[in-house]
């Protein structure tokens, strides 16, 4: 392959390799990082990259704006095809949407954690685990304490038997 | 009259719902807005069955929305497999809105609750569209419906978790939307159209492509996404166990077997099964995958203590059971798929909903705090038991026939390793729904509890719905092996 065909492989489809470099921009980005927002805004990068994909494959090269015209040689003009373009006007429709939807959630969680780093937030949710966990831990010996007591006092009634019985109920 | 009536059926199923909604918004309280979700559902659910007998009696029905005629219109077809889903996806709907009313209302402020159930219709309205529609992009559109109503449901949740739970599900649902339109658009590149049937024709002439091939992993992956498949299932957990009650029943029950319709749509009419298991190892990798997620979700399942999430996590490994069917490209495979997805659907929805339950009277639901309420909500527990039994693979139980067909399935073509994977997958649901019945029964109220009654009468009706249901199929499979087969037949008959 000589150089100049890797150019031209290159230049030929450089709207595609926009595409791909804008869409692993935008993926690494929502991998990445730890703020909602920025999260958002790679995928709104990742979600652009496929509507200059789809606008990229209704054009032709040579061509103009799918629009009708009048005058001679009207019926040989060649125009870009416009299904891509109206499929991506839904689309984008959709990722406003979604980007709506998400900055709502945004805003929400800033107000619950007072944070939008995911970081502080899991952290936030890690802390109320250990509480509820200490809470369920006590609410367990506490039930084991009674128990406790119920089968001294039955072990008080009625022997050794009943003591054994509630162990194993226990376990 | 009742012939127009008749044939406009196929657009009726979506465009009440999506009427019903703005309807909801419109009229600004909770209560009447239920009543017009109760209707809706009802009446998509009587339209599905009507839909059901006349393609079982008379055979595919195409429509053309609009008058645009197929393939340049967008076309809404009905065959044999998708009636089916149809027919799961508006009886959850019909059955979780009767239990509704009293979940929301405890569960949502009532000044939100009108906009719950709009988001609720539009999400029903997605669902049902992705089912009917013969169109791939309008499948994508129908997907992101579903998909953006149940973003903004799950952040509903009465827990503040519940909003990074549904932010991380946008996350990853949008990733998986958009791989879907690039999945999309190659097609669409290599054969210039977007109806699917049309595309299936003109697929073989450019199928040795890279193009075609690229389309056909994005597409994977971005509807495996969508349902939750192995790797990819790390939303999952946590947006079923923060969503509201209802929600998690219903979402759990109807939105990853839409999602698993969807791929299988792909794979057997776009692609067809020759393409897509023989020419390419798109099953091999299916097969593993699934397996990975038997194992792994029924495993995690075990050490849950919160128990929607422990039947989230099981969620991700019924999955596994339904994806191992349709990877096996054969008849039986696909339709054990289809037997096990809407038995599955019935199984989830009961055993949410009768969690919900319990969490309507104790507002928690991990396994200390439902400890002993085998006593004091028996007829709850009642049908967690026996939906679980259903889960787990009991004979007289619809999980029964589901995990017969599947072995049958998978033992035809010799795969015993297959076969054992479902067998300790199925003993590791007796593990983990055990755990649950024995914290329901064999344990004491925790100390300082007060007594409680049992739920209101609409949710245990809702429950024990779905648990009937389940008996049903279990002691007569004939229609649902039937219908099942049918479907199998249709999508491997377009396919080859």
């Amino acid at each position: 392959m000589s150089l100049a065909s890797i150019a031209d492989n290159f230049f030929g489809l450089f709207n595609y390799w926009v595409v791909i470099l804008l869409m692993m921009i935008g993926f690494y980005t929502v991998i990445s990082h730890d703020n909602l927002v920025k999260k958002l805004i790679g995928l709104n990068l990742f979600q652009t990259a496929v509507f200059v994909f789809y606008i990229s494959m209704g054009k032709i090269s040579g061509s103009t704006a799918p629009i009708l015209m009048s005058g001679k040689g009207s019926e040989d003009v060649l125009y870009a095809h416009p299904l891509p373009h109206v499929l991506i006007l839904t689309a984008i429709v959709v990722g406003v949407s979604t980007t709506a939807l998400g900055l709502a959630l945004v805003v929400r969680i800033n107000e619950a954690y007072g944070s939008i780093e995911e970081d502080d937030v899991l952290e936030a949710d890690f802390e109320t685990q250990e509480e509820e966990t200490e809470e369920e831990a006590e609410r367990m010996a506490r039930a084991e304490a009674r128990q406790e007591r119920e089968s001294a006092q039955q072990d008080h009634d009625d022997g050794r038997e009943e003591e054994d019985d509630d162990r194993e109920t226990r376990s | 009259m009742i012939e127009a009536f008749f044939a406009q059926m196929p657009a009726l199923v979506i465009v009440l719902p999506l009427l019903a909604a703005p309807i909801c918004v419109l009229l600004h309280r909770g209560g009447p807005s239920w009543f017009v979700y109760l209707l809706t559902t009802w009446a998509c659910f009587a339209l599905a069955f009507l839909l059901f007998v006349q393609v079982k009696i008379g055979g595919p029905i195409s429509y053309a929305m609009g008058g645009w005629a197929p393939p340049f219109g967008i076309e809404l077809r009905l065959d044999a497999l998708n009636t089916v889903v149809l027919l799961l996806v508006t009886g959850i709907a019909a059955i979780s809105s009767v239990y509704a009313k009293a979940s929301v209302a405890a569960e949502i402020a009532s000044e939100r609750a009108y906009l719950f159930y709009a988001a609720l219709l539009l999400c029903f309205c997605g669902l049902a569209g992705i089912t009917v529609t013969g169109d791939a992009f309008n499948l994508f559109v129908f997907l992101e419906i579903s998909s953006l109503s149940s973003y903004a449901l799950i952040a509903m949740g009465s827990k503040r978790r519940a909003l990074l739970s549904a932010f991380q599900y946008l996350i990853m649902g949008t990733i998986g939307g958009t791989f879907l339109l690039i999945g999309i658009g190659f097609l669409y590149m290599m054969t210039g159209s977007l109806n699917m049937a049309d595309i299936a024709s003109r697929l073989p002439a450019v199928a040795d492509t890279r193009t075609v091939e690229a389309g056909l992993a994005f597409i994977v992956v971005g509807t495996s996404l969508k349902f939750a498949l192995f790797p990819v299932h790390v939303w999952l957990p946590n947006a079923y166990t923060y969503a509201p009650s209802s929600v998690s029943a219903f979402i759990a029950a109807t939105a990853t077997k839409v999602a698993v319709y969807a791929l299988m749509r792909f794979l057997f009419t776009v692609f067809g099964a020759a393409y897509a298991f023989d020419q390419l190892p798109l099953g091999e990798v299916l097969l593993v995958l699934s397996v990975a997620a038997m194992l792994s979700g029924s495993m995690a399942a075990i050490f849950q203590t919160d128990v929607k999430r422990l039947l989230a996590w099981s969620s991700i490994a019924q999955i596994g059971y339904i994806v191992m069917g349709f990877a096996l490209a054969s008849s039986a495979g696909v339709s054990a798929s289809v037997v096990h997805m809407v038995n599955h659907g019935l199984i989830k929805g009961a055993l949410f909903m009768a969690v919900g339950a319990m969490f309507w009277r104790l507002r928690t639901i991990s396994l200390n705090d439902i400890a002993g309420l085998g006593r004091q909500m028996p007829i709850t527990s009642a049908a967690f038991v026996v939906a679980g039994l259903s889960l787990i693979g009991v004979p007289a139980t619809g999980g029964f026939i589901s995990k017969w067909v599947l072995l049958e399935a998978v033992m035809e073509p010799g795969h015993y390793w297959l076969a054992a994977a479902i067998l300790v997958s199925s003993l590791m649901a007796l593990i983990y729904i055990g755990r649950v019945v024995e914290a329901l029964y064999f344990r004491e109220r925790p100390e300082g509890q007060p007594p409680v009654g049992e739920a209101p009468v609409l949710m245990l009706t809702a429950t024990w719905t779905l648990v009937l249901a389940n008996i049903v199929l279990g002691l007569y499979a004939t229609p649902l092996i039937g219908a099942a087969e049918r479907a199998a037949r249709a999508v491997l008959g377009a396919g080859s």
